[in-house]
């Protein structure tokens, strides 16, 4: 093969790995939809949280030191040596979990049978509230996070490749960032999970019954507000391996919550309520834009990748405004 | 005591239709009016005029520009930001390409053509609507951006890629670059606030805004008992771009003078102004410029207690008002939904029975 077919095949994998990690947010936005018909704008800075707090318990910062400090005039950064990265996950676990309670229980609960824009809002207000705290809490510097995850380019995949060329070409190889191939096998872990989740066990029955109709789930005796606090926790849950991937990527800064903005497009060609459809989703939107960038992008100054997800969500819209997966839009009046 | 409608008395349909019907209320307004133009030009300092009266005016312009869209017309958009620097571009290009134009007329041009993107990128409101709108409107916000970052026929070739607004006058006064006095940009930029406040108000209790809150309420039923979507939808998206355009103008021309496109309009503006008229009131002219104070004094005053009197550190207070501005956002939502303007309208109610309540 010609060393620009490879060319083309190397952008196209690694636009299918980008693609990944936009679903890993999408994933978030469609259980939230799904099940209670919220747009969860905050679900980016959610992966920012999450991954603030991991890295925080990871390195034994004093949360809210500098207010502490800056306050009592006191200096205290650190308590000790950190802690094990296992510990550390499953307390961030804990403490999203603590957070979905305390959303549905001072936001959701007043906000129930409002428009879905108003929610939609509501979901900024939280975004711009723990992108705050998080800072806060934990410092605004931009941290490095590493969970163990084997990260760099890939040698064995560089060497088989460069025998793939053809003879005397000047060819060195493929280059495939190992962390996003884990990335990628994590998300499909993540997905089978899920389905498994909403498929065999009680719980996950009865979110699909929320999903379904709400009404006639609270006639069966399905509580909305457990639902609801269920489903911001799996969000979070969602939300923290997302951070911990693309803060393991690009490290743990306020670009993070930016994702978001991203995993809009997607959601939008996929569907919003389709779990399938956020994977596919990403899927092209992550190849579309290298593609787009490799080939046309130098023809027209580069940068490419900033709008051409929105735009070709917009082609995508005018031919069918529900997604590729998403349920058929009926309206009456 | 003051503030009730017994004994006045309308004789005529234009008595009765005025914008202000109720007299106390028009006398403040008047007043209002007459003091910004003749005591604040005298009392107004550098500081003043730039980090409160300026950024307060031209927000509140941005602000009324989406609230017709989104507030009276119901099509949700974020691409505040790029229609901003659309305006902002458009004025540098007219006033570099024609400096002997009256400055007044290229900021009403540049207002006319952010109409014209703005139609463009309306477009797609015609098959789509809610989140999947405002994805496309996100489109617009970055395209345009990235349009002016990259191409350089935009910014004059200039080599940091920055636009400079050169000096321009009005009636002898200078009103734009570093010489111009701080009453000559702060009355400038009032005429055009007060000026276009008066026309919103009109065009939407005219037909033109119940064709836009028929749709905005419901689009097909307004479609079957005869209000044109496409007219609608994008004279909305027409009026709310120039409006757009206008503010982006002054903010790039008057207030700032120089600018950058991905810091100066990038998509924390759309969001800071649809922040302000979900503060202030979807749908409400006056929500506009109490949502924009709101937003432009909060800040201002915390950053001033905290790191004034307090002296707490620059950053902390920014991720302090963060936490503010979300926290109150969720609040006024759950408290009021409708706004501060709700809240105003309520107050007015109750005044008007004021001492003696049913």
């Amino acid at each position: 093969m010609s060393p620009a077919v490879l060319n083309t095949i190397e952008v196209f994998l690694n636009g299918l790995m980008a693609g990944v990690m936009y679903s890993l947010v999408a994933l978030g936005f469609v259980l939230i939809f799904k099940s209670s018909g919220i747009f969860n704008y905050a679900q980016g800075v959610m992966a920012l949280f999450a991954a603030l707090t991991l890295v925080g318990f990871q390195t034994g910062q004093i949360p809210f030191a500098h207010l502490i400090n800056v306050v009592f005039g006191t200096d205290y950064h650190h308590w000790g040596e950190g802690m094990n990265t296992v510990l550390a996950i499953i307390l961030t676990m804990l403490i999203m979990i603590l957070l979905a309670w305390i959303v549905e229980k001072l936001v959701l609960r007043y906000l129930v049978n409002q428009e879905p824009i108003i929610l939609f809002m509501a979901t900024i207000g939280l975004a711009f509230f723990l992108e705050g705290l998080g800072d806060l809490m934990w410092g605004a510097n931009i941290k490095v996070l590493n969970v163990g995850l084997p990260s760099g380019g890939s040698f064995w995949w560089e060497d088989v490749t460069r025998t793939w060329a053809s003879e005397g070409s000047d060819y060195y190889g493929m280059y495939i960032d190992v962390l996003d191939v884990w990335a990628a096998g994590i998300a499909v872990v993540l997905v089978v999970a899920l389905t498994a989740f909403s498929q065999f066990t009680k719980t996950g029955r009865a979110l699909r019954a929320v999903a379904d109709d709400h009404q006639a789930a609270l006639t069966v005796g399905i509580s909305l507000r457990t639902i609801w606090v269920v489903v911001w926790s799996i969000a979070g849950f969602v939300a923290l391996v997302a951070g911990i991937m693309w803060g393991a990527k690009s490290g743990v800064q306020f670009s993070l919550s930016l994702i978001a903005l991203k995993a809009l497009p997607v959601l939008i060609l996929g569907g919003f309520t389709s779990i399938p459809g956020a994977i596919v989703g990403g899927l092209i939107i992550g190849v579309g834009e290298k593609l787009f960038e490799y080939s046309v992008g130098p023809m027209i100054g580069g940068a490419t990748e900033n709008w051409f997800a929105y735009v070709l969500a917009l082609f995508f819209l005018m031919f069918r405004p529900q997604g590729l997966f998403g349920e058929r839009i009926i309206e009456r009046v | 005591m003051i503030y009730r409608e017994a004994g006045d008395f309308k004789t005529s349909y234009s008595a009765d239709q005025q914008t202000f019907p109720i007299g106390f209320d028009r006398w403040t307004v008047r007043v209002v009016v007459i003091f910004a133009f003749l005591v604040v030009p005298f009392l107004i300092n550098d500081y003043w005029e730039k980090s409160i009266l300026l950024p307060f005016l031209i927000w509140s312009l941005a602000a009324l520009g989406l609230n017709i869209l989104t507030g009276y017309c119901g099509q949700l958009s974020l691409g505040t930001g790029g229609f901003m620097a659309v305006g902002a571009y458009a004025c540098y290009k007219l006033t570099t390409m024609f400096p002997e134009v009256n400055i007044l007329f290229v900021v009403l041009l540049a207002g006319v053509v952010t109409a014209l993107v703005g139609i463009l990128f309306g477009l797609p409101s015609l098959r789509i609507k809610g989140f999947y709108l405002a994805v496309a409107t996100l489109a617009a916000q970055f395209f345009l951006v990235w349009l002016f970052n990259k191409v350089p026929w935009f910014y004059n070739y200039s080599a940091s890629g920055q636009i400079n607004m050169p000096e321009r006058e009005v009636l002898g006064f200078i009103v734009s670059g570093a010489n111009a006095e701080p009453w000559a940009t702060y009355l400038f930029t009032l005429l055009f606030v007060l000026v276009f406040a008066v026309i919103a108000r009109n065009l939407t209790r005219g037909r033109l805004g119940r064709s836009w809150m028929a749709i905005r309420d419901m689009d097909i039923a307004a479609e079957i008992i005869g209000v044109p979507p496409l007219q609608a939808k994008l004279s909305a998206f027409a009026i709310s771009s120039f409006y757009i355009g206008l503010a982006g103008a002054l903010f790039f021309g008057v207030y700032l003078g120089a600018v950058e496109p991905t810091e100066a309009f990038g998509i924390d503006k759309s969001f800071l102004v649809l922040f302000m008229i979900i503060i202030g009131g979807l749908g409400s002219i006056a929500g506009s410029f109490i949502g924009a104070a709101f937003m432009v004094l909060l800040p201002v005053l915390f950053k001033n207690i905290m790191v004034g009197d307090f002296g707490w550190p620059t950053d902390t207070v920014q991720h302090f008002i963060f936490m503010l501005v979300g926290g109150l956002i969720m609040f006024f939502l759950i408290v009021e939904p409708h706004g501060l303007a709700q809240l105003w309208r309520i107050t007015k109610e109750k005044l008007r029975l004021w001492p003696f309540p049913h």
